[in-house]
């Protein structure tokens, strides 16, 4: 039986009274009778790591928050949610909003934050509604606001407002997402100064995925050995898994860290439609290198694990084609993506996605040469590692390691060579056959 | 559809009380420009140059910044939409799920191509991308509305729907 976190199996617990009856906001009021310094030990001890991507130590990232207590702070929880393969967040909006609230009351105490923001996409309508509704249960019953002094006795409290996004992927991103905030395009800030030095307005920001938030309540109630002890050492506690694409039975699956990727498709996914085989899986939403299919055996969920096969756990998106998936539409779509969500800012992503789309769509009409393939790796590479953000490696990986690891497929799909057309007819007549008499100019 | 050009913009005291008190929200009363471009568009269907005006003088900023801030982000349309907005995620996990081809079909039975409004001004197609529905997949959002799991047959069935209401 494995540990359950986040998505808990008790029917209505994202009604507050339910919440409360599992012990729910107790963990806030143990939190406030010790030290912010106590907190973050405990969440560095816990060893919990950014659900958002980049798998950052949570507990190392607040100790960066200046200590200084009179000057604003704010806590920035990322609920873009917008990566290709990636739909988690939204169970937590949904099924468990209040294990969330509390984990943002714990984190805002922890590094000090008055002003907590949810950014959720704005596509989001429905989620942002019961998120709206458990926040205002929470500011009735006094959890949250400035009630707060009255029901736990303490000094301390944290507005937390809802802000929704407008439909832009790159607002996922920690910087820009400050500048969707402060009602700007999310344009991504050159870092450093980074978030907890310069973040909203100028403020000591933090900014957290919502899955590593909702985790907090159960550090606090358990104790950073207990969640330490949880799935892989080096990446400890339970994710989210995002089962997508050609599985019998896709959704959300939370496991602890670790668990066997062939486990989550077959075990718990139910396994490839017809029982074919799988061609390639994209372990963590788009952004992250594609796996082969012969990858895949004994390979373990984790950001470790996932490193040593070429690739990460991003967000936990997992996306599984069969053999019959052409992959060549499927680099298409995904670089259309990263084309069409590049904010424009640095050069080599806002014009290099677009010719990687070109040449991919060039191959798809069959008009592609294998100097194609080469080219692509080659504004890959020119792309990666020369942004401000890591949209353009989130753009450049999938071409560059889908490339790498079905080439056979790839230059299955290239001509070695090309027909060219002859641009000028009448220029190429009077040099080869037709007589020059022959040919009729029409006068109208 | 409100096909005619729209002049005159102005909240009435309700909404801009509401934006008032959104305002205290934040550091900086700008941040609300979101929020104020949502308020336009429910009220208008979309945004003209004269809503981007008002915001900016409502909020004390350029138009420049608000024009900037409108194009940026995708869910605001500066051109007038249709009744039902039918967005159509065809992003890969859509796409391993058939969006194309459902795509095709939408495109086939209103008889215009994405992008387009039919001439009733009841729809609009739009391609979309990732809507975080990817074990629901394949998913249309209709205005708000996400229609998840879909397939030909329960699509047609939704198009109908929404003719008929």
């Amino acid at each position: 039986m494995s540990i359950k976190i986040l998505l808990k199996d008790i029917p209505d617990y994202h009604k507050i009274e339910i919440y409360r009856q599992h012990g729910g906001y107790e963990n806030i009021r143990k939190a406030l009778q010790k030290t912010p310094e106590e907190i973050i030990e405990e969440v560095k001890k816990s060893g919990l790591r950014g659900r958002g991507g980049a798998c950052f130590p949570t507990g190392l990232k607040w100790s960066f928050m200046p200590k200084d207590k009179n000057i604003p702070k704010f806590l920035c929880v990322n609920g873009d949610e917008s990566e290709p393969g990636s739909f988690k967040d939204r169970q937590i909006f949904e099924f468990n909003p209040h294990q969330l609230i509390e984990g943002i009351l714990i984190s805002a105490y922890a590094i000090g934050a008055q002003t907590s923001y949810i950014y959720i996409r704005g596509e989001y309508a429905k989620w942002i509604r019961l998120m709206q509704k458990a926040l205002d249960d929470a500011y009735e019953a006094g959890f949250v606001g400035e009630k707060m002094k009255e029901t736990f006795g303490t000094d301390f409290y944290t507005n937390i407002y809802i802000h929704r996004g407008a439909g832009a992927y790159i607002c996922g991103e920690e910087s820009a997402l400050m500048n969707s905030i402060e009602g700007k395009r999310g344009y991504p800030r050159v870092k450093p100064p980074f978030p907890a030095q310069y973040g909203l307005w100028g403020y000591p920001t933090t900014i957290n995925n919502v899955e590593t938030i909702a985790n907090i309540p159960a550090i606090i109630q358990n104790g950073g050995e207990w969640f330490a002890s949880i799935g892989e050492p080096k990446h400890p506690g339970t994710l989210l898994f995002g089962v997508s694409g050609h599985v019998n039975k896709p959704g959300v699956y939370e496991l602890p860290t670790g668990t066997l990727l062939t486990d989550i498709i077959y075990k718990y996914a139910g396994g490839v439609p017809g029982n074919k085989k799988i061609k390639c899986v994209i372990p963590g939403g788009t952004s992250m290198p594609p796996i082969r299919g012969d990858q895949i055996e004994g390979l373990k969920m984790d950001a470790e694990s996932l490193k040593q096969v070429g690739s990460a756990i991003g967000t936990g998106g997992i996306i599984v084609m069969d053999e019959d998936t052409d992959l060549v539409k499927v680099l298409a779509r995904i670089t259309k993506f990263y084309w069409h969500e590049s904010c424009g800012q640095c050069t080599p992503c806002r014009e290099g996605t677009g010719w990687m789309l070109k040449i991919l769509n060039r191959i798809l009409d069959g008009r592609g040469t294998s100097k194609d393939l080469d080219l692509l790796i080659d504004v890959a590479n020119n792309i990666e590692g020369h942004t401000i953000c890591a949209l353009g490696d989130a753009a450049a990986w999938p071409v560059k390691y889908m490339i790498e690891r079905f080439r056979d497929e790839f230059e299955a799909r290239v001509n070695r060579s090309i027909k060219i057309e002859i641009p000028n007819k009448v220029h190429s007549m009077r040099r080869t056959q037709v007589p020059l008499k022959e040919i009729k100019i029409n006068k109208d | 559809m409100k096909m005619e050009k729209i002049v005159e913009v102005q909240f009435s005291e309700q909404e801009l009380q509401t934006i008032e008190k959104l305002k205290s929200r934040y550091l900086k009363p700008d941040s609300v420009i979101l929020e104020v471009l949502y308020l336009l568009q429910e009220k208008y269907g979309y945004i003209t140059r004269e809503g981007m005006k008002y915001a900016a003088d409502l909020l004390g900023i350029s138009e420049e910044h608000v024009l900037g801030v409108v194009t940026f982000y995708t869910m605001f349309n500066t051109k007038p939409v249709g009744k039902y907005h039918l967005q159509v995620c065809t992003n890969v996990s859509c796409m391993l799920k058939g969006a194309y081809e459902l795509l095709k079909k939408l495109e086939s039975e209103l008889n215009i191509k994405k992008g387009e409004t039919t001439s009733d001004g009841l729809f609009t197609i739009s391609e979309v991308e990732c809507l975080g529905s990817c074990g629901t997949a394949p998913v249309i959002q209709v205005n708000q509305d996400y229609y998840e799991n879909l397939n030909e047959e329960k699509l047609l069935q939704l198009i109908n729907e929404l003719r008929n209401k």
